[in-house]
Formats: structure tokens, sequence, C-alpha cells
């Protein structure tokens, strides 16, 4: 049954993306997985089928500026059971393109949207260094304002995208005394002298997609390419961080739902002590549990997902929706696992991958700690 | 080129089927797709207005759910939709096929495409039936479709090849699989669907009453396969497991 919140066109976006992941996705996901990322053409296809553009309006090439059909997109994406292929696609859709789109000038709009759209140019976002995590103010990459240029120094590390990105939105500091006040964002391109990818990491999870290490060494970004005003970026990441954490929340219900059903389904199939572990109390409670747990977490992360789109304050349902949903995500994928006995310990079974996937969901876009945060203090001001 | 695609909503290949107490299909939680062979019909209308020019209507006998198969065409590109609800009557595919011939007479038209069958019923009649009424031409299980100078040249297989025939248009053509790989709907497509024309009738607006279209066949029960057995695993050394299998097919399933 169709939730209130989506229309007869987003559950028509549903089906065909369901239809694509099953066709286009769902089949070759192994291979990824081994290959350690997608491949880069499912940008295209995605950008070909429409699916980039359904939260961007129709001058640059988008579908409306709908972020309620750009949920059902990442809910469905994670039913293809690789959290990578959805994190990949996001990083560049929803994470990077919405700083340009919302506070970029006219010019890095024609210039990066349509191609971000149509999946021929990758974007990322690169915030996060060695030293500055959770600490967004803290960073130390410095761009000097040359006049016609910026010349930037320093490094970012986890970049999601980072090693085949065409441009990076990249934090800088354009005021080192001025904490988060001296913050801005500059895109930077691939192929700009100074600019160098240092690695392609290895992760614990998001295998199909690419996290970078990136190095700037007096690299010149031509001065159009800041976005916005100077010194304002702080404020522009805080802005995205709503859509970035519920799309985080979506996938993590999604997944965990997918870990329900694998494991509903192995519970009904595996047989000790004569009969189907899905006939003992304790296995029918556990996925009782989980469905509730995973019930409840949805329930939440539409909620805030209704208060963004309808332009309210959602900051501190967003923040809760993401720490509980990311939460409780570890939780039921650890759960299934566990329903799933030795087999869920072995690779050959996809139930360890949506735990180990979930596993980034109280890490990245803002960990449950700083969830917290932000949740106390609105509650303790 | 003005084309008309007959097209019904069905259960998702996927669903699950259950009776419900009065012994009926229950198609309640059931979710509905369109059906996969009036999709190859649906993209073969489109390419050839893609080629040719013109304009593609759907159209589809049923009620409120009948929409989004509906709605997915014009996703997809066609123009516009016609919706005919039948109410309480009972169809078959007689009635059924008595109420697309009716709806399309009142169109113009240069060629009528369906599936060959829908894979709920799969009874293959309906489109066939529409083309009797309206006294044209029907090629079916068409697997390759060139329209020219006011003839259809279809390829159809058989079961020791292919033939090609050529018919006269308007003609009715039906779909089967191989015929094209459809398209996904555009979500531009999808955010515009509803803007375009849905032009929704009852029985009464066509002219006709459940006198005129009342079934001829009558389902009397309706029973499910027998549940499949679980299956048997047989242990043992390689050979000597050969040997318990083939002993079992022979004396057991009784299959050599
Ligand atoms: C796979 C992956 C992809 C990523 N993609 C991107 C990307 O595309 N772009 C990008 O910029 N970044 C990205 N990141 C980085 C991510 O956002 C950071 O890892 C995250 O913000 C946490 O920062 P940190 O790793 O430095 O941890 P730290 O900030 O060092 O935190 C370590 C621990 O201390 C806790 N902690 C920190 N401060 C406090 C406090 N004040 N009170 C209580 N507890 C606290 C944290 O909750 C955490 O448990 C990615 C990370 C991963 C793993």
């Amino acid at each position: 049954m169709a939730h209130w919140l989506f229309t007869e066109e987003h559950e028509l976006v549903r089906k065909t993306v369901r239809n694509w992941v099953e066709k286009e996705i769902k089949p070759y996901v192994e291979e990824w997985e081994n290959a350690g990322e997608f491949p880069r053409e499912l940008f295209a296809r995605a950008g070909e089928l429409g699916f980039l553009g359904l939260t961007y309006p129709e001058e640059y090439g988008g579908s409306g500026e709908d972020y309620l059909a750009g949920a059902v997109f990442f809910e469905e994406m994670a039913r293809c059971g690789s959290a990578g292929v959805a994190a990949g696609l996001g990083a560049s859709m929803a994470i990077a393109g919405p700083q340009i789109y919302k506070f970029g000038s006219e010019e890095l709009k024609n210039r990066f949207l349509p191609p971000t759209i149509s999946g021929k140019k990758i974007g990322a976002l690169a915030i996060t260094e060695p030293n500055a995590g959770s600490d967004v103010a803290s960073i130390q990459t410095t761009a000097r304002n040359m006049g016609d240029h910026y010349l930037v120094n320093g490094s970012k590390i986890f970049i999601t995208n980072g090693v085949r990105a065409d441009y990076v939105v990249t934090a800088v500091k354009t005021d080192p005394a001025a904490g988060h006040k001296g913050i801005s964002l500059l895109v930077i391109e691939k192929g700009t002298p100074g600019f160098t990818v240092a690695k392609k990491l290895d992760k614990l999870g998001w295998n199909t997609s690419d996290t970078g290490e990136l190095v700037f060494e007096d690299c010149r970004v031509p001065g159009e390419n800041l976005v916005g005003r100077e010194n304002m970026g702080f404020y522009y990441i805080m802005q995205n961080f709503a859509w970035e954490r519920l799309v985080m929340a979506l996938e993590a219900v999604a997944s965990a739902q997918l870990a329900i059903d694998v494991a509903a389904e192995y519970a009904r199939q595996r047989v000790q002590f004569g009969r189907p572990l899905s006939k003992f109390q304790v296995t029918r409670h556990k996925l009782a549990d989980m469905a509730s747990l995973v019930e409840t977490a949805r329930c939440l992360t539409y909620h805030a997902l209704s208060l963004y789109v309808s332009g309210r304050d959602a900051v501190t349902e967003v923040a809760m929706a993401k720490l509980y949903a990311c939460e409780i995500a570890n939780r039921v994928t650890d759960e299934a696992v566990q329903i799933h006995g030795g087999y869920g310990y072995m690779m050959e079974y996809p139930v360890q991958r949506f735990w180990r996937d979930a596993r980034i969901g109280t890490i990245g876009g803002g960990t449950s700690d700083i969830m917290k945060q932000v949740i106390a203090g609105r509650l303790i001001k | 080129m003005k084309i008309a695609v007959l097209v019904k909503q069905t259960f998702d290949t996927e669903a699950k089927i259950i009776l419900d107490v009065n012994g009926k299909i229950s198609s309640s939680g059931v979710s509905l797709i369109m059906n996969p062979y009036d999709e190859f019909a649906v993209e073969e209308g489109l390419r050839i207005k893609e080629k040719e020019g013109g304009e593609v209507t759907v159209i589809s006998v049923g009620g409120q759910q009948a929409q989004d198969a509906l709605r997915q065409a014009l996703a997809m590109g066609a123009d516009k939709a016609v919706l005919v609800d039948q109410g309480e009557a009972e169809l078959d595919e007689y009635a059924t096929a008595t109420i697309l011939a009716k709806a399309i007479s009142d169109l113009e038209y240069d060629l009528i495409l369906g599936g060959f069958r829908a894979i709920d019923d799969g009874s293959a009649q309906v489109a066939g039936r529409v083309a009797e009424i309206l006294n044209i031409p029907v090629v079916n299980v068409v697997t390759g479709l060139e329209i020219e100078g006011g003839k259809a040249v279809a390829t159809r297989e058989t079961e020791s090849g292919s033939e090609v025939l050529e018919v006269p248009l308007p003609a009715v053509i039906t779909a089967q699989k191989g015929l094209n790989e459809p398209r996904y709907p555009s979500m531009k497509g999808i955010m515009k669907a509803k803007k375009k024309p849905m032009d929704k009738k009852t029985l009464a607006d066509l002219g006709l009453d459940d006198g005129k279209i009342s079934a001829k066949v009558k389902a009397l029960s309706f029973s499910l396969p027998e549940p499949r057995k679980a299956g048997k695993v047989i242990p043992g050394e390689a050979a000597e497991a050969a040997r318990e299998l083939a002993r079992l097919l022979r004396e057991e399933a009784k299959v050599i």
C-alpha cells in the first residue's frame, strides 16, 4: 500500500526505478562489489532515464524540483542490496549538485548542473580532512584569494566519488582566523594543475562506490568557481545536510527492510530440530521486533521528509530520523546475520554485505553523537 | 498514422495468487503492472509514431486501477488515453472485445496494436475478437513489424520458423516477446502524464448496456495447483547416490 506522502506520479517513479534496479543493477552487483566500483556508465544511464534530475528544475535538464520523487529513487536504489551504488550516484546528485544549484552563480549552474543531471559529469563534495571530521569548522585546507583566482593548499579524506569525480565542491578556509565564518566552497575540476588523487581507499563496506583521498598543492582555481559568497561555506554545507541526512535515513530504512526480507526467507527454509527456524517462537519474535523497529524508523523518516518538503524547519526531526534509522539499521542487519547463523558470516550470502554497508550510517553525514548534539542543541536553549 | 493500443492492467508476475472466501481470485494486496505483452505493443506504437509521425491513443477497460497502466503508457510517450469503466458488469473476452471495438470505432485509426495475450487469464482472444468485430485483418504473435504505404508487413514466429505477412491497414497486430525492448517511462513524462487527456467513459457513454455485453463464458470455479512437496537430498558417494536417484526415479516418481 502506498504511503499517503506519495502521489500516483511518485508510485510510477517507484515502479520504474524498481524495474531498472531489477534489470540493470541487481544482476551485476556481485561483479561490481568485486571490482570495487560500479561502472562509470551507470551515471550516464541513470541520467538518460531522468533519475539524476528528479530534484532539479527543467531549465537544467531535470524533471522538477521534487524531493519526494528523489526520496523514492533512493529507497528503491537501496533494494539492489549494494549500498555503494546509491552512495556514488547520490554523492553527485544529492550532495555535490545541490551546493551549486542552491548557492552557485547562474554561470556555475549552467556549467555543472546539466552534465551532472545527464550523468556525463560526476561530482563530489569534499569537506572532511585527516584532522577535521565532526568538527567541520576546524578544516585546514586554505584558499588564498589572488584576485582572479584562488591558490588552494591542503588535503581531503574519505571523499565519495573522490577518485573519478570530474569536479569536487571543496570546502576551504578563505579566512583561517575566522573559524566557521571563514569557510568557502570552491568547485575544483579534475585536471586542474596541483589537484591530485592520492589514493583510492579500502573500506569495510560501500564497496561499489569509490572513496578517495585528495591533495591540493598550489592549486589555481579560477575565481568564478567560488560557490555563492566568500566565507559563507559553512552555512551552505549545513543547509544541504538536511537532504543528505534524509537520504541516508531513507536508505537505512530500505536496507534494513531488505535484511528482514532475506532473514525471513532464510528462516522459512532453514530446518533445525526438525522444523524451519520460522516456526521457533524466538525467531518469530526476533523478526517481529526487527519489523517494528524498521516501521518506527520509516514513520519518523517520512515525518521528517514531509516537514522538509513542506519547507518547514525540519532540522531536529531530520537529525532524529538519521540518528534512529541508522542506529536501528545496524541492529536489524546484525540480527539478520544472526538468523543466518554461520551462513550469515559467509561472503556467499548477501546479508553480510547489508551488515557491512549499514555500518557507515552512524558515521557518515554527521555521526550519531553529532546528531544528538544537534537535537540537544535544539532542546536545551 | 493514428495508432490505438489496447492495454490491460494485470497482476504483477511475482504476485502470489490466493483465493478469497468465495473461491474467487483475491486481488487484495497484489501489486499491479501493465500486461508485459501490452508494453511491447505500446513501445511499437511509439516507435512507429516517432518514424512516421501521428498519434498514439491507449485504451483500457477497467476500473480506477487500470488508470495506472494508462498513465504509464502516457509517461512513455502516448498522446492520450481512453478508459472505459465497465462498472459492475462481469466481463469475458467477448464482452471486453465488444467494449473495446465500440470505443475504437469512435476514434480514427490506421493501426491497432495489443499484446497477443494477457499474463493473467492468458486467453489470447481479445485482440482477435476486436479485429473480427471491426471487420479488419489481424496478425498475431508478431516479432517484427514494418509499416509502408498503407500496408503492414509483419513477421511472426511459427513452430518451424517464421513467416512474413502483409496486410492492408487498418489492421490489428498483436505483439509477442522479441518485438522490441520497451523503454522506461521518462521522469519528465511521469510528471506530465496527468496533463495528457484521459477520456473516461461508462458503458452508457458508448451506447452499451449490460445486455449487449453479457458474458458468454462464466468461470465456474478456480483452484490452485497442488503445493510443491519439499525436495529430497540424496546423501553419499556420487556413484552410490546416482544409483539411489535412478531407483527413486523409477520406483517412486515412476518417470523413467
Ligand atoms: C565511506 C565514507 C564516505 C564518506 N564520504 C564523504 C564525502 O563524500 N565527503 C566528506 O566530506 N566526507 C565524507 N566522509 C567523512 C565523514 O563525514 C566523516 O567520517 C564523519 O563526519 C566523521 O568524522 P571523522 O571520521 O573524522 O570522525 P571524528 O570526528 O574524529 O569522530 C570520531 C568519534 O568521536 C565522536 N565525536 C566527535 N566529536 C564529538 C563530540 N563533540 N561529542 C561527542 N562525540 C564526538 C564521533 O561521534 C565519533 O564516534 C565519508 C566517510 C566514510 C567512512
